[in-house]
């Protein structure tokens, strides 16, 4: 007997198309990768890898590239853990703004951190000269690893507290009574009762951080100078600075994937072992704060927005600052904007021409693979399901080498093309999009879809007139939120872009490098702005709820 | 109009059998309803006739045609879900027209089709609003009016009414059963609840792992189980383990000392040996003589109360005791029951199927 309803269908046909695309488009990409890696002028080698191993200079930059990571994942834990508990536990004054708040220095991109605070810093930076014009004292420097520390950690801050307060919400305040009816209050229950509920979050959010934190480009590029971490390598060895076997960046490539995977394996092991659902009834109330101990929770809530926000509102004031030669002089105008109106007219008309096509793909993509993977799972859309998980280990800087050492060859040349930096943002987004999909298509009742259908509703209809409407609102939050991590991304198109889709952060970037601070600070100020109103958009469809980058 | 008959189906999760074989027949207009304990394969089976399930062996057909590999958007059905499944973003109204929709009928036409489906189910009122903002019965009301506007061949209903409150269960039970009544459609109704199932019914099949018990009207089933299961899992009863002697020509039970009952015209001619009978609590009452028992408690319910009883062999009884007395018993008290033949039945005790005459599985 064939089974009704559920035989060969169109959806089959979408799964395979879509399968087919992704192998061509991300697997095949990848994999020349891993081939260039071990292979030169056509036959096996492993000399890149041999080249990596055999000196410091090389494998120094894992080393540094790791230091950090682990560094900043616990130096953000320490900072974010507090946070989220007093924000959790007590009633703090402008709650809900503050959230706000912490939410925008999140999606702030991370080279406009580090642009800042050299503009503070740096060997010309306000507190810089200050320091020395008034005390004849020398500023800490902010290049090298302290720098690189101090920045990604406030960005990275915000991401495990979102994710801490998150995880918060579930956790049914009867619990924390039962420890308090048995005598364990106060740090005691934070550490037996809270830590171990808390856990498979925290174990979720540090790969998050390890991840963004191990791939970031910008931070290092910019305030690393001579420290000098394992992404900063790849991009000199692909750009040919260290002029080496084309086979070496390659290989770089490769084993920052295999630490990203290895980590991201483990971290998998532990949380799967470790999860229990769970699902606050009554959720924690917070209560009111009194007397100095109230003053030290504010202080410290509020030293830490100072120190995330401060240095984003020195950029905006710089880029009023009067400019000679790219550098800062006295006085206050808006010649920055007025004289790169042409670029960034450009800058702007690209960003939201690639965005959005970007946009549009993912959302297509993310919708049309959450459906079958919850829906029509199979075999085929379970493998479907975890492709589109692989971009989630690969670095944006290693998304774009694939991409370009895939399509500047027949039978596909992208290479310069809309089309290339269309694909590479979509695919560096995909595994989120898809994630925050998949979760918002299980918590729709498929009884709802088989209403549709039995009231002779094709699967297409039912797909287009009930479930994405249905789920718009949430689709629609997500979109957003990829759309600002759209706009802020670097390193995935830094090897793909040409002047005719150069985009804002490029252009920002690109102003930097060339010491064009006046430039560069209009432009941070400009990509600031739209970050804020998109979140600003976001507040206002997703009303409160949580936000998962 | 359409009479449904299903023939040696079988389903199969991952090779584990939920339905082995199963032959139902469903008469034309007819409220039919699945009756069994949860797990029992209900749910299946309806999915099954909804297009929602594969099928590993056998048939549906609808008016003689075997409708298998129809898919299920064409099938014709209203269905009702436990969870009401109403379109978060679509108003009453809009959730009640997208059959129409679907079945491209024109708008005018469909309006007023619309407006007489919520009128039927009284929710005419709320037509402009979101689920979100209805009850769980008025999103209910919504749900069937909008199986019923299709005017299906079939109505399927899963367990429409267990997530409301007892009053509204029972207020909507007689909504969904006038509405099908006029409508004159017919109608699989699934239910865990035999009291709900006997209330609606025009006949109902009991199920047990995955396996039709017994097919019949509401009475029938209570009165003439066809085995034990039945008569355990519809209404409550007392099982005693007897033996069936044969005297003479004569059937004759013991229940107890003194009461040998002759159910020589109840039993099948060859039944005898190791039986059970079956004592609904209504079958006893209090008397001046009969079966010698004593009290182990008395539960006051209002119109009647509750009691359990020792017999003579040790068993506890349970019977309803409605006469109107000063006071309840007191535990340790001396009683006469009284036990009506003509409500018994029998069973095998150890295949537990039906002895009685002209009861048929
Ligand atoms: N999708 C499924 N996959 C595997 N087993 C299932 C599935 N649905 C139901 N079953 C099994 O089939 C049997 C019948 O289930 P169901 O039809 O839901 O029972 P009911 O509706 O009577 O409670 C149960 O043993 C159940 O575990
Ligand atoms: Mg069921």
């Amino acid at each position: 007997m064939k089974v009704a309803g559920k035989s060969f269908d169109g959806w089959t046909s979408v799964a395979l198309l879509l399968t087919a695309g992704y192998l061509f488009l991300v697997v095949w990409p990848l994999i020349t990768v891993l081939i260039s890696s071990v292979s030169s002028g056509g036959s096996f080698t492993l000399d890149g890898f041999a080249t990596f191993f055999s000196s410091r200079l090389y494998y120094g930059t894992l080393i540094n590239s790791l230091m950090v990571t682990v560094c900043v994942t616990i130096l953000a834990f320490v900072i974010a853990f507090p946070l989220a508990y007093f924000m959790t536990m007590f009633r703090i004054p402008g709650s809900r703004t503050i959230q706000v708040l912490i939410l925008a220095s999140m999606m702030s991109p991370p080279f406009i951190g580090a642009y800042s605070w050299i503009l503070l810093l740096g060997n010309n930076g306000l507190i810089t000269r200050w320091l020395q014009g008034t005390f004849g004292i020398s500023a800490p420097s902010i290049y090298g690893f302290a720098g690189i520390l101090l920045v990604l950690t406030l960005q990275l801050v915000p991401l495990i507290f979102t994710y801490l307060m998150g995880a918060w919400r579930t956790i049914d305040v009867s619990l924390l009574e039962a420890a308090e009816s048995m005598g364990v209050t106060g740090w005691r229950r934070a550490a037996k009762v809270i830590t171990p509920l808390l856990l498979p979050t925290v174990l979720g959010g540090s790969l998050l951080v390890f991840v963004r934190a191990f791939a970031d480009f910008g931070t290092p590029m910019l305030i690393g100078q001579g420290f000098r971490t394992i992404p900063v390598l790849i991009y000199s060895s692909f750009v040919g600075e260290v002029s080496i076997d084309s086979s070496f960046a390659a290989a770089v490539a490769v084993i920052v994937i295999a630490v990203t995977l290895a980590v991201f394996l483990i971290q998998k092991f532990i949380v799967d072992r470790r999860t229990f659902s769970m699902t606050a009834m009554r959720a924690i109330e917070p209560t009111r704060l009194t007397g100095w101990r109230g003053w030290l929770v504010y202080l410290y809530i509020y030293s830490f927005l100072t120190l995330a926000l401060a240095p984003l509102l020195v950029v905006v004031v710089s880029s009023f600052r009067n400019t000679l030669y790219g550098q800062f002089v006295a006085g206050f105008s808006f010649n920055n904007y007025i004289n790169a109106q042409r670029d960034i007219t450009r800058y702007v008309t690209n960003t939201f021409s690639i965005g959005i096509t970007a946009l549009v793909v993912l959302v297509v993509i993310a919708v049309l693979v959450s459906y079958l993977t919850v829906r029509r799972k199979n075999a085929l859309t379970g493998a479907l399901d975890t492709m589109t998980m692989v971009p989630y280990v690969v670095p944006g800087l290693i998304i774009g080498i694939a991409l370009i050492t895939a399509f500047s060859q027949p039978p596909l040349v992208l290479t310069g093309t809309f089309a290339i930096m269309v694909l590479a943002l979509a695919i560096r987004r995909l595994p989120y999009t898809v994630r925050s999909t998949t979760a918002l298509m299980y918590q729709f009742s498929p009884s709802i879809e088989e209403a549709a259908v039995s009231l002779g509703a094709s699967k297409f209809r039912t797909l287009m007139q009930v479930i994405v409407p249905a789920l718009a609102p949430g689709i629609l939050a997500g979109a957003v939120l990829s759309w600002v991590t759209i706009i802020t991304e670097l390193s995935t198109t830094l090897f793909l872009y040409n002047t005719s889709t150069q985009t804002l952060s490029l252009g920002i970037y690109a102003q930097v490098i060339r010491g064009q601070q006046g430039t560069a600070a209009a432009l941070s100020t400009i990509l600031l702005v739209l970050t804020m109103l998109s979140l600003a958009l976001l507040m206002r469809i997703g009303g409160n709820r949580e936000i998962r980058v | 109009m359409t009479r449904i008959a299903l023939q040696s189906l079988r389903k199969e999760y991952a090779g584990q059998v939920a339905i082995p074989d199963l032959n139902l027949e469903i008469e034309d207009g007819e409220f039919f309803t699945l009756l069994g304990p949860s797990g029992c394969g209900k749910t299946t089976l309806l999915r099954m006739i909804a297009g929602f399930n594969s099928i590993e062996a056998g048939t549906i057909s609808f008016d003689g045609t075997v409708i298998n590999d129809r898919p299920a958007s064409e099938r014709n059905i209203g269905m009702v879900f436990q969870n009401y499944a109403l379109f978060p973003q679509m108003s009453a109204a809009k959730n009640v027209g997208f059959g129409l929709q679907t079945r491209k009928v024109p708008r005018a036409d469909a309006e007023r089709r619309i407006e007489q489906a919520l009128d039927s189910v009284r929710m005419a009122h709320l037509k402009d609003r979101l689920p979100g903002q209805m009850s769980g019965g008025q999103q209910q009301r919504v749900a069937l009016a909008r199986a019923l506007v299709i005017e299906p061949a079939l109505l399927l209903m899963d367990e429409p009414l267990s997530n409301l409150d007892a009053k509204l269960r029972v207020e909507m039970r007689d909504t969904i059963r006038e509405a099908q009544r006029k409508a004159g459609i017919t109608t699989v109704y699934v239910t865990h609840d035999q009291e709900e199932a006997m209330a609606v019914s025009d006949r109902i099949a009991v199920m047990n792992l995955g396996v039709v018990q017994q097919v019949g009207a509401p009475a029938e089933i209570y009165r003439r189980p066809a085995n034990r299961f039945v008569a355990e899992f519809i209404g409550k009863t007392n099982l005693l383990a007897r033996d069936l002697l044969r005297q003479d020509e004569k059937a004759m039970v013991a229940l107890g000392t003194g009461t040998e009952l002759d159910v020589t015209g109840l039993v099948t001619p060859t039944a005898s040996g190791r039986i059970q009978v079956s004592v609904r609590p209504e079958a006893v009452r209090a008397a001046s003589s009969g079966l010698r028992a004593t009290i182990v408690d008395e539960t006051f319910l209002g119109s009647h109360s509750q009691v359990r009883a020792r017999l003579e062999t040790g068993e506890i009884i349970e019977f309803l005791e409605f006469s109107r007395r000063s006071s309840l018993w007191e535990e340790g008290a001396e009683v006469f029951l009284e036990v009506d033949r003509d409500m018994l039945t029998f069973f095998d005790l150890e295949t537990g199927a039906s002895i009685m005459q002209g009861t048929s599985a």
